[in-house]
């Protein structure tokens, strides 16, 4: 598929036709993609010109820092029964892609940081900290953001499509009678309105997930069939050299953390620091000894994302599953991560 | 890591990177706040690469805040968003500040994979850390986190 396809106004409403001549998306992503692959209320138009020059060269890209498109194996399965129903098993091969909407989302955030700090001190807001920016979620500028940030979720819902489409037709080129089904994809770093109780009351919220991910569990009505009976999947990415999860929602989230976990290991070490410490060159080899290819376009950024710059993934998931947030499933071994 | 030239006691430009959990601090050093401005550029392109970086293509860009600190967010972002859009490295920077405004002239070249190897692509300049300074001796210091 040719990604200028996906032309800005296109990728940021992004809607999927069933039959489509490109034969992606497929059809059957999109009742894996959350909202049904669309975040509604996008507005195009809210997005900048600047922004949307920044993406057009970036759609179909993975992008530097701790994004990864990963080959995994399953080496571990905590829970049978959900693990049948995400269609894994031991030995059974994945591709896990973590990667948003790249610079675009990132020219929104900025822009409107700017604004909404000016616009605080007009309101006569006092921000404790000016990255604490923030407006009137029904003002004129709140609207604006709220349109742009959802044409940005639209663009990486679209961008990781288009990653996928890409491990697909490599996937198949070389392994002709495997297939590869979407098993769920969730964004984070966003803002969602949701039902949520609160103090015994269904409440309409705006629930902001940073370094976190949406973990509804069993039976929640925004799940597709396929999956209410037993929860979201949850993504927990460790590191290029250690294991990586894949946990369900938990019922227990609701009312601990408004459905949300954790969405990765999380760094235990600066990149500053991580630099100092290892050679990206001597990881590279040392991973390719324990089977685990790396490619990279730096040396320099495998040091930065050092296997040991993160934390202990099997720590942390074990840490969210007691906390009540998600429950394991299943744990994957890395194969291959290829850095952008 | 630390520039070349870092040396604030003695009134000299340089530059210097600083720690942050996920991302990276940049901070320049200078006689003024332009050269201060300048340098905290050198080290956002060396968050990039640590090769030379040949000054055959230039690049004007302005843009403006309310008051200096956000002034360097501005001027930060405004170089990122030109190595984006026009996938380049930057390795030499001017910057004049009149008021609120700010123009700066980058001299750069295109990405080559192979030789500058990008070590990541800085997505923007935040308001973490954000310091715009005079210490003793005179020296301006111009910092902040920058988004990898």
């Amino acid at each position: 598929m040719d990604p200028a396809r996906f032309t800005q106004v296109d990728a940021m409403t992004w809607r999927i036709e069933p039959v489509d001549a490109m034969r992606v998306p497929a059809i059957s992503d999109l009742e894996r993609i959350e909202e049904s692959g669309v975040a509604a209320g996008a507005r195009p138009h809210c997005v900048s010109d600047r922004a949307k020059e920044r993406q057009r060269r970036e759609m179909g890209t993975l992008g530097s820092g701790n994004h990864y498109l990963e080959v995994q194996a399953v080496a571990e399965v905590f829970d049978v029964k959900v693990a049948t129903a995400f269609g894994l098993e031991k030995e059974k091969v994945v591709v896990t892609i973590h990667c948003g909407s790249r610079g675009l989302g990132h020219q929104i955030g900025t822009e409107f940081l700017k604004d909404m700090v000016i616009a605080a001190g007009s309101a006569g807001i006092a921000l404790p900290d000016r990255e604490l920016a923030c407006a009137p979620i029904n003002s004129e500028i709140g609207q604006r953001y709220l349109g742009a940030m959802r044409a940005g979720i639209n663009c990486a819902l679209a961008n990781r499509e288009i990653l996928g489409h890409y491990a697909r037709r490599v996937i198949q080129h070389y392994f002709p009678a495997s297939s590869m089904d979407l098993l769920f994809d969730v964004s984070h770093n966003t803002c969602k309105v949701e039902t949520h109780v609160v103090a015994g009351k269904a409440r309409e919220l705006f629930v902001h997930r940073k370094g976190a991910t949406r973990a509804f569990g069993p039976g929640h009505p925004s799940l597709p069939d396929s999956l209410r009976d037993v929860g979201q999947p949850v993504l927990i990415g460790g590191s290029m050299g250690t294991e990586s999860y894949v946990l369900v929602g938990d019922v227990t989230s609701e009312t601990k953390a408004f459905s949300s976990a954790c969405h990765g290991a999380g760094r235990a070490m600066s990149r500053h620091a991580a630099l100092k410490r290892w050679s990206g060159r001597k990881i590279i080899d040392d991973l390719a000894l324990e089977g685990i290819l790396i490619r990279s376009p730096s040396t320099r950024g495998v040091a930065e994302e050092a296997p040991h710059a993160y934390k202990d993934v099997s720590a942390v998931v074990a840490a969210a599953e007691q906390a009540g947030l998600a429950r394991r499933v299943a744990r994957m071994r890395p194969l291959i991560c290829i850095k952008g | 890591m630390a520039g070349r030239s870092t040396a604030p006691a003695e009134g000299r430009s340089g530059w210097e990177h600083f720690s942050h959990d996920a991302d990276i601090g940049v901070r320049g050093f200078g006689p003024s706040i332009e050269a201060a401005f300048e340098q905290a550029a050198q080290a956002l392109t060396a968050v990039v690469t640590g090769a030379e970086i040949a000054g055959s293509m230039r690049v004007e860009i302005a843009c403006d805040a309310p008051d200096i600190e956000l002034l360097l967010v501005e001027w930060l972002n405004a170089v990122i968003y030109e190595m984006a859009v026009r996938r380049m490295v930057f390795g030499r920077f001017a910057v004049r500040i009149e008021g609120k405004r700010l123009h700066g002239v980058l001299w750069g070249e295109a990405v080559d994979r192979e030789r500058h190897a990008p070590a990541c692509e800085p997505k923007g300049a935040t308001y973490t850390a954000l310091r715009v300074a005079r210490g003793a001796g005179g020296v301006w210091s111009a910092g902040c986190v920058v988004d990898v």
